[in-house]
Parts: C-alpha cells; structure tokens; sequence
C-alpha cells in the first residue's frame, strides 16, 4: 500500500498534477481580458516545481510505489532542466502565440503534462511506468504540433509524427513483453527494472531476452530521433509551431536520454556487451545522415533538424561507453543540447511576428545590420551546436570523444571527430549569412519588443559562453550523479 | 488427450486467427470488411486470454472493444466515402516484397524463439492462486489498487491529455461558420421581422409596359 513517504516523495509529481488541473479550470472561467495572466501563472507553476525538486532532493536514490517510482539523482538534474528549459520555451513563445491567436489554457497545460511526462519518464522504475510516462509525454507532443490547426504544415507533421511513435511504442512494448517473458523463464516474471538487471544470469531463453533488447533499443533510438528512426524529426520540426518545435528539441530530448538510461543501464545492464555495439551503430548512422543532410538544408528548421538527428549520434557515442563516465558525459550532453536548441529557436522566434515567419536561413540575410545582439546571440548559439571552443558545445563533445576512447572504441571517436569538422560547415553558413550578406531590399527583418523574451533569451545564450568557461560545477554534478 | 497438448493446439490456432485477422484488417479493399476482420481479432486474443485463464480482460475486452468501440467505428466507415482504390495503390504494389520480408522474419524468430519455449513449460502459474485469492477478477482489482496504483493514476492523466487534446483540436470558434442563438431565434416578436404593407397592385410613378409592335 502506498504510504505518506511516497507521496511526499512524487510531491513535485503530484503538485504538477494538481497546477496543470487548476490551470484548466482557471482557463475555462476567466474572462478574456484574464487570459494574458496563464502565461505568467504557468511560468511560476515551473518554477515552483523546480525549487520542490531540488528542496525535496533525498540524501541518497530512494524509490517509491513498491520500485515503480525511482527519485535518485539523475532524475532530479534531468528534471530540474526540462523544467527550466520548458519554462524558457514558455517566456518565447508568447509573442508567437498571441500574433497567431493561439494563446489558451490549452497550450499551457498540455506542455505542463508533457513535462509531467518527461519527470515520470527519467524517475521510471518498472517497465510500465517507463511506457507510460513516455505515452504521456508523446501523446501531449502529438496534440501540441497540431495546435495551429488551421496552418497546412502542422496537421500534416502531427499526423506523421503520430503513426510513427505510435509504431515506436508498438516496437518498445513488443521488445518489452519479450523481455518480460524471458524474466519468466527460470524465474518469477517481472516488470520491476533493478530485478530486471541480472536476468540474463538465469533466465532459460536468453535469446527471447536479446530479441526485447532490440526492440526496445529501436524504440529508444525511434524517441531520440537516432538515424535510421528519424524520418519524422524533419517534418515535425518544420511543420509545428517554433515554440513546440523548441520544447521538442530541448525537454523530448532529456526525456529521451533518461529513458535511454533507465531501460539500458538500469534495466538491461548485464547485456552492455550486446547494446553497446548496436548504439555505435546508431550513432555512426545518425553521424552521417544528420550531418551530411543539414548541409542542402534552406530551411532553418529542417536544417536544425538534421543536426538534432547529429547532435543525438554524439549522445549515443556517450551511451554506447556503457559505463558511468560514459553515462555523465552523455547527460551533459543531452543538458548541453537542450540548451543550445532553445536558444538557437528562441532567436527564430524572436523574429518571428504576425504574418513573418523567421524559416528560411536566407531570411537572416544581414542581420547583423538589423540588430546586432541578436546576430551575436545567435552566432553563440551556432557556434557552440558546431562545438567551437570556448563555448559549452565545445566541451560536451570532447568529454563524449574521451568517454568513447577510455571505452576502447578509438575508431567511434575519430568518426565523431571527423563530421564534426563537416557539420562546421552548415553552422557556420548561418554566421556568414548573417554577418556578411547583405539585407534584402525590403526585408522586414524586425526584432520582437517582448521585453521577457529579450532578456531571458540573452542569459540564455550568454549561458552557454559562460558554462564553456566554467563547465566544471555542472560537469561535477552530472558525474556525481553516476557516483564518479 | 493430453490436456497441456490441446492447451497447445488452441493457442497455436487462436494465435494464427488473431494474426490473420489482423493481416486481413490492412489489406481487405472493402473498409467495413476491414472493420469487421478487425474485430475478429479482438475476439481471438480474447480467447487467448481465456486460455490464460485472465477471464476478466477477455470480457472486458469483447464488451468494450468488440460491443462498443467497433460498432462506433462500423457506423463511421459506413459514413465516410473515401475512394479505397487510390489509397491502395501503392501497398499492392509493395506487397509481395513486404511479404517476403516478413515471413522471413516470422520464420527466423520462430526458429529462434520457438525451439527453446517448448521446452520451459506452456503456463506461468496463475498469479490469482499464488497470492491466495479465489480468481482473477479479485486479483486484477487487488493488484490495480495497490502495486500498479502509480501506472494506474498515469494512465488517468494520458486519458486526461486525451480529452484536453481533442478538445483542443476540434472545438474552434470559426469566424465563417453560422451559428444560432436558440434563446435569441425564441425572443423574436413577429412584428419585428414582417412588416405587412399595402400597396397598389401597380405603382403610379412606374410607366407602363412597353407596347407590343405592331405588325
């Protein structure tokens, strides 16, 4: 039966709960002129979840609902930045959504269960609650991505987005029974990811047990956009509202890590040997694809799509390490990313308004000339996904590089290293475009007056120029986390 | 006959119908064919539940799934006219291929998986004896309510995102719709909209027809 102590232990969870209800009902019986105040409620919301995750942090993991619920700390960094970022995505996107007529109650709570989601997810301690965190958080995206539904692009993306995940939860449910049922050959069948962990060491049908495996790495690599499973992220990153597509390049992406963790290492961690190399695999794949096919991208979206399929080759270069340093390099990466995509997105939102849609990489054209902060914000931001020193970028690939070679895959890194150089170069087209092209005639290149959005954007993208020179702290805590 | 030997041929059997039904669902042309062939699946995994002696799931599922949802989804086939043709153009085309490809996986898990299940024995034990309970029913509610009572409550607030998200979607206030106040349609006063005015036959100011020509 579950208890007081596990009730205070979800507090967060459950005061989430509880906001995303109130903010429902607050929609439905405000008064128009009301409405603008969601935006601010919602914002304090996050935050408050933020300072419950951290007060309410345990000495050591503990676990609750009988192992269904694991708060250790991998859980809390990763929450503590979806949430952060999330609340960043919530302060840009709302100029966006007022020049399209999209601000409701709707958008705000949708995103506060999806981010429900995402805590559920990387705190999952049972394959069930692993599944449906994970549904919680998608079905969420899906109904976000098809918000603006009068637009043509979004229904699209969000119905292909649709089928495809709801393949990849097919794949990971499928890989999950066949683990499931492994662990009940020779043993007592279980859900439970600890007990999960040595059932190779008895189980009578260890092949059943790797055919689980690869289903649900399929279904891992389908959530974190991982070539050959990333048909959908270019679509679905053009097609939805810049705002969804930012919450989908950042707090998806943590999510997607701490699942990756949870079912690999936690779970099927006595198999390392056999994941590893299909991880490497992925990653190689993603490598090549995403770097190779940003470079013919116009569209800036589609073009941050891609380097998100690259970006997420250098996270499983981390995860392939298969080991806690490996583990520590490949959650500074996912933060990393998470805050380099909410910043690159958050300039294109802050030029977007009513009737312009900031897209094309051409409309940068000379923008250095418009507005020179924001071209500096933006070169951060370039720079550090292309992973130029100082910047934060810089420093999450070498501490992926270095986990992959202490992990005798010297070959995994040189490939790293290699498209790294190559994916300089679509980084760095953005920056020339800005800086040294010259405006088109009548472009209505403008900056949004949004006081918030300007200055929450600047610490944003200042932050990666300041966590490139001091990386330690985070870098510590990250490592602290896998017990190094 | 052996029992456990007839257990084995039932699941075999059940688990072919479910499977071809479910291939039939994806490739008969005929949508309320389709519909149908689909709720020939739901019945035979029904049947497999029973097998397993999970008598609570199997009915729960023919009465909801089969009873309900499927005839709510016979009724809107029946409704929709879309042209089967075009869209399966391409999947016949794939098709042979596609098959080829999958049975060949079929084969090779089989072969994988097959050859050491039979030796382990066909059933777990049922969960209901073991935790000291008279049948399944009790079980299930006893296990919902207390080791799956966190997935249950998330599973609560996916439904939850279910509704939110519909409604999100489909009820839109649109500026070129028509809509009617009933309240409004039922304060009218007649004399507000028909006014009764009379008048001559033929207005004085107006002049008259032009005249036929002559011949």
């Amino acid at each position: 039966m579950p208890t007081l102590n596990d009730i205070l232990i979800l507090l967060p969870e459950f005061y989430l709960v509880g906001a995303a209800c109130v903010l429902l009902l607050a929609d439905a019986f405000m008064r128009p002129a009301q409405r603008p105040w969601l935006h601010w409620i919602s914002i304090a919301v996050l935050l408050v979840a933020i300072y419950l995750v951290i007060a309410g942090q345990p000495p050591q993991a503990v676990t609750a609902f009988g192992g269904m619920f694991v708060r250790d700390d991998v859980a809390e960094i990763l929450k503590v930045f979806a949430l952060g970022t999330t609340a960043m995505v919530f302060v840009y996107a709302r100029p966006y959504l007022i020049d399209r007529k999209l601000v409701s109650g709707e958008f705000y709570t949708l995103m506060i269960f999806a981010v429900l989601g995402i805590m559920l997810l990387v705190s999952a301690g049972n394959l069930v609650t692993v599944y449906l965190g994970l549904e919680l958080l998608s079905l969420s995206s899906y109904a976000l991505v098809a918000l603006n539904r009068d637009a043509k692009l979004p229904p699209e993306a969000a119905i292909k987005y649709f089928v495809l995940g709801a393949l990849a939860s097919g794949m990971l449910l499928y890989g999950m029974s066949m683990v499931y049922g492994a662990s009940g050959m020779g043993g007592t069948p279980t859900l439970d990811l600890a007990q999960l962990h040595n059932v190779m060491s008895y189980t009578t049908a260890p092949t059943l047990l790797l055919f689980g495996l690869v289903f649900m790495v399929v279904g891992v690599g389908f959530k974190l956009g991982a070539a050959p499973f990333h048909m959908w992220i270019p679509d679905v990153y053009q097609g939805a509202p810049t705002p969804v597509t930012t919450f989908i390049a950042s707090g998806s992406k943590l999510a997607a890590f701490g699942m990756a963790y949870r079912l690999l290492d936690a779970g099927m961690g006595d198999l390392s040997q056999h994941w590893q190399l299909m991880l490497a695999v992925l990653a190689v794949v993603s490598l090549a694809i995403g770097n190779l096919v940003a470079i013919v991208q116009t569209n800036l979206k589609r073009m941050l799509a891609y380097s998100t399929i690259s970006h997420m080759g250098y996270l499983l270069l981390g995860l392939s390490a298969a080991g806690p340093e490996g583990y520590a390099a490949a959650m500074f990466y996912a933060i990393c990313y998470a805050l380099m995509g909410v910043a690159a997105f958050g300039v294109m939102l802050a030029l977007t308004r009513a009737g312009f849609e900031c897209e094309e990489i051409a409309d940068l054209k000379g923008l250095n000339q418009k507005s020179p902060w924001m071209a500096f914000l933006m070169l951060l931001a370039m720079f550090s996904l292309a992973g130029v020193p100082p910047l934060f970028g810089f420093w999450a690939k070498v501490l992926v590089l270095e986990a992959a070679i202490h992990a005798n895959m010297l070959w995994l890194a040189i490939v790293g290293i290699v498209f790294a150089i190559i994916g300089l170069y679509y980084y760095l087209y953005v920056v020339k475009v800005m800086y040294f092209d010259e405006p088109v005639a009548g472009s209505e290149l403008r900056v949004q007056p949004d006081k918030p959005l300007r200055m929450v954007l600047s610490l944003n993208a200042l932050s990666l120029l300041v966590l490139g020179l001091y990386w330690g702290p985070l870098l510590g805590w990250c490592r602290r986390a896998f017990g190094l | 006959m052996n029992p456990q030997l007839l257990q084995l041929i039932c699941f075999y059997a059940f688990g072919f119908v479910t499977a071809a039904a479910a291939l039939s669902v994806i490739t008969l042309k005929n949508s309320v064919h389709a519909v149908l062939a689909l709720v020939l699946t739901f019945f035979s995994a029904a049947c497999l539940w029973l097998l397993l002696e999970a008598e609570f799931l199997a009915l729960a599922l023919i009465v909801v799934y089969v009873g309900a949802v499927m005839v709510l989804f016979l009724f809107v086939v029946m409704m929709l006219d879309i042209d089967q043709e075009k869209l399966r153009e391409g999947f016949v085309k794939f098709l042979p291929v596609g098959l080829i490809v999958a049975a060949v996986m079929l084969v090779e898990m089989l072969g994988l998986i097959g050859v050491r299940a039979m030796q382990a024995k066909v059933m777990g034990a049922d969960p209901a004896l073991a935790a000291g309970m008279s049948n399944n029913t009790e079980w299930l509610g006893h296990a919902l309510y207390t080791k799956f009572l966190l997935p249950f409550e998330i599973a609560a607030l996916i439904l939850t995102v279910g509704i939110v998200a519909a409604v999100a979607l489909t009820l839109r206030e649109r500026r070129d719709a028509r809509y009617e106040s009933a309240s409004q349609q039922v304060k009218v006063n007649p004399r507000d909209r028909v006014r009764i005015v009379k008048m001559a036959a033929v207005r004085p100011d107006e002049p008259t027809a032009p005249q036929e020509p002559q011949p």
